[in-house]
């Protein structure tokens, strides 16, 4: 059951993801929307990466765990390029793009810096449980950064739907991620029982993405007013 | 741990607020949206005129309906975000009014989004049934 259930996510995150890229190709968003295409192509091929490995080494060896979460933290990092590639979209009007691209080259600096730091420090420990701490540290980074591009969206009342529903798609993604990694580093045996939680959020950012692009077009347009949860808000 | 700990609870914090602004831009999505006549037939409802109960009524429908395949996940997510609401109206819609209020129009915007997914469902099933016919 559990294995069906690990293969039906699997083949549906490849899935998901090649016709995100197909459909922005035919479509000529590819370019337009290139770290997001980026992300889903190589999340992909490491997931099919990870298939041949897990095929061939079994769940139990130290190949597959070390390729899982090291193409874990690869694939956090190229969705940092992600989140800059919204950031341009948020702030194309402004004209502060190389800021933008600055902050992304430091963001990129820091990351490796103190990743660099931490796996130093832990040559004589590189456990399971050491990747998952800088998996929950990844993501956590992830959840800062795109909460202050909703808290942009909201600012400059951003409207194009899509973008809005790219962003937050992203937050619950990021998020769901650090509750997950984090809540793991705490309780190790008590999340090791739900194999599956980590199969089904990793399948819902292309999931979520494909929606996005397929029921969403280019021109919608949305008051992030009405998103924005507070009683006193009115659907009408 | 101590980080660990941290984390856990800011990224539960920022997880509930993401999950609650993507449902509500579902929600506003179609909310925009026209049921055709023969939805409105269906489900009784004229002119966004949804009762705040009337969701559960209205995801059965959608339920009967064979899905087109991309909507399962939202309908899922905003399922989610009607229960929310429900726990959110049982805990305090009686203390604060405002609260009450608030909730109810989210579950008439929930209500709508199950209409507007049934008459996805509807336009994609006659289309299925005219190419079996040409076929």
């Amino acid at each position: 059951m559990l294995g069906s259930l690990l293969n039906v996510t699997w083949m549906a995150g490849i899935g998901f993801s090649l016709y995100v890229v197909a459909r922005a190709i035919l479509h000529k968003d590819f370019i337009r929307y290139f770290p997001l295409n980026f992300y889903l192509l190589s999340l992909a091929l490491l997931s099919l990466g990870r298939r041949i490995i897990l095929i061939r080494l079994g769940i139990d060896s130290e190949a597959y765990l070390y390729f899982y979460y090291y193409s874990d933290t690869l694939l956090t990092i190229l969705l940092f390029f992600a989140i800059l590639g919204l950031y341009q979209h948020v702030f194309a009007e402004m004209n502060v793009g190389k800021y933008i691209r600055g902050g992304g080259f430091m963001l990129l600096l820091l990351t490796a810096g103190v990743s660099y730091m931490m796996v130093q420090q832990n040559t004589q420990n590189m456990t399971s449980r050491f990747v998952v701490g800088l998996s929950q540290n990844l993501y956590f980074v992830g959840v800062v950064l795109t909460y202050v591009l909703w808290g942009a969206v909201l600012q400059l009342r951003e409207t194009r739907t899509r973008i809005v529903q790219l962003v937050l798609a992203l937050g619950v993604f990021f998020s769901a991620h650090a509750v997950f990694y984090a809540a793991r580093y705490m309780f190790p045996s008590m999340v090791m029982q739900v194999p599956w939680v980590a199969s089904l959020l990793g399948i819902s950012l292309p999931l979520a993405w494909a929606y996005t692009f397929t029921m969403i077009p280019e021109e919608a347009r949305l008051e992030t007013a009405r998103i924005a949860a507070r009683p006193a808000a009115s659907h009408r | 741990m101590m980080i660990a700990a941290l984390i856990l609870v800011a990224s539960s914090v920022f997880l509930v607020q993401f999950f609650v602004a993507y449902c509500r831009s579902l929600l506003a999505k179609s909310f925009a949206l026209e049921l055709s006549p023969e939805a409105q037939m269906v489900t009784g409802i004229d002119d966004h005129l949804v009762h705040r109960n009337d969701f559960k009524r209205l995801l059965q429908l959608v339920e009967l309906c064979p899905e087109p395949g991309d909507d399962a996940v939202q309908l899922r997510a905003v399922r989610t975000y009607y229960a929310m609401m429900r726990g959110l109206r049982a805990i305090s819609g009686s203390i604060v009014p405002a609260v009450r209020e608030w909730v109810e129009r989210e579950q008439v915007a929930c209500g709508y989004f199950a209409a507007v997914a049934l008459d996805r469902r509807i336009a994609h099933n006659r289309s299925l049934m005219a190419e079996q016919t040409r076929a």
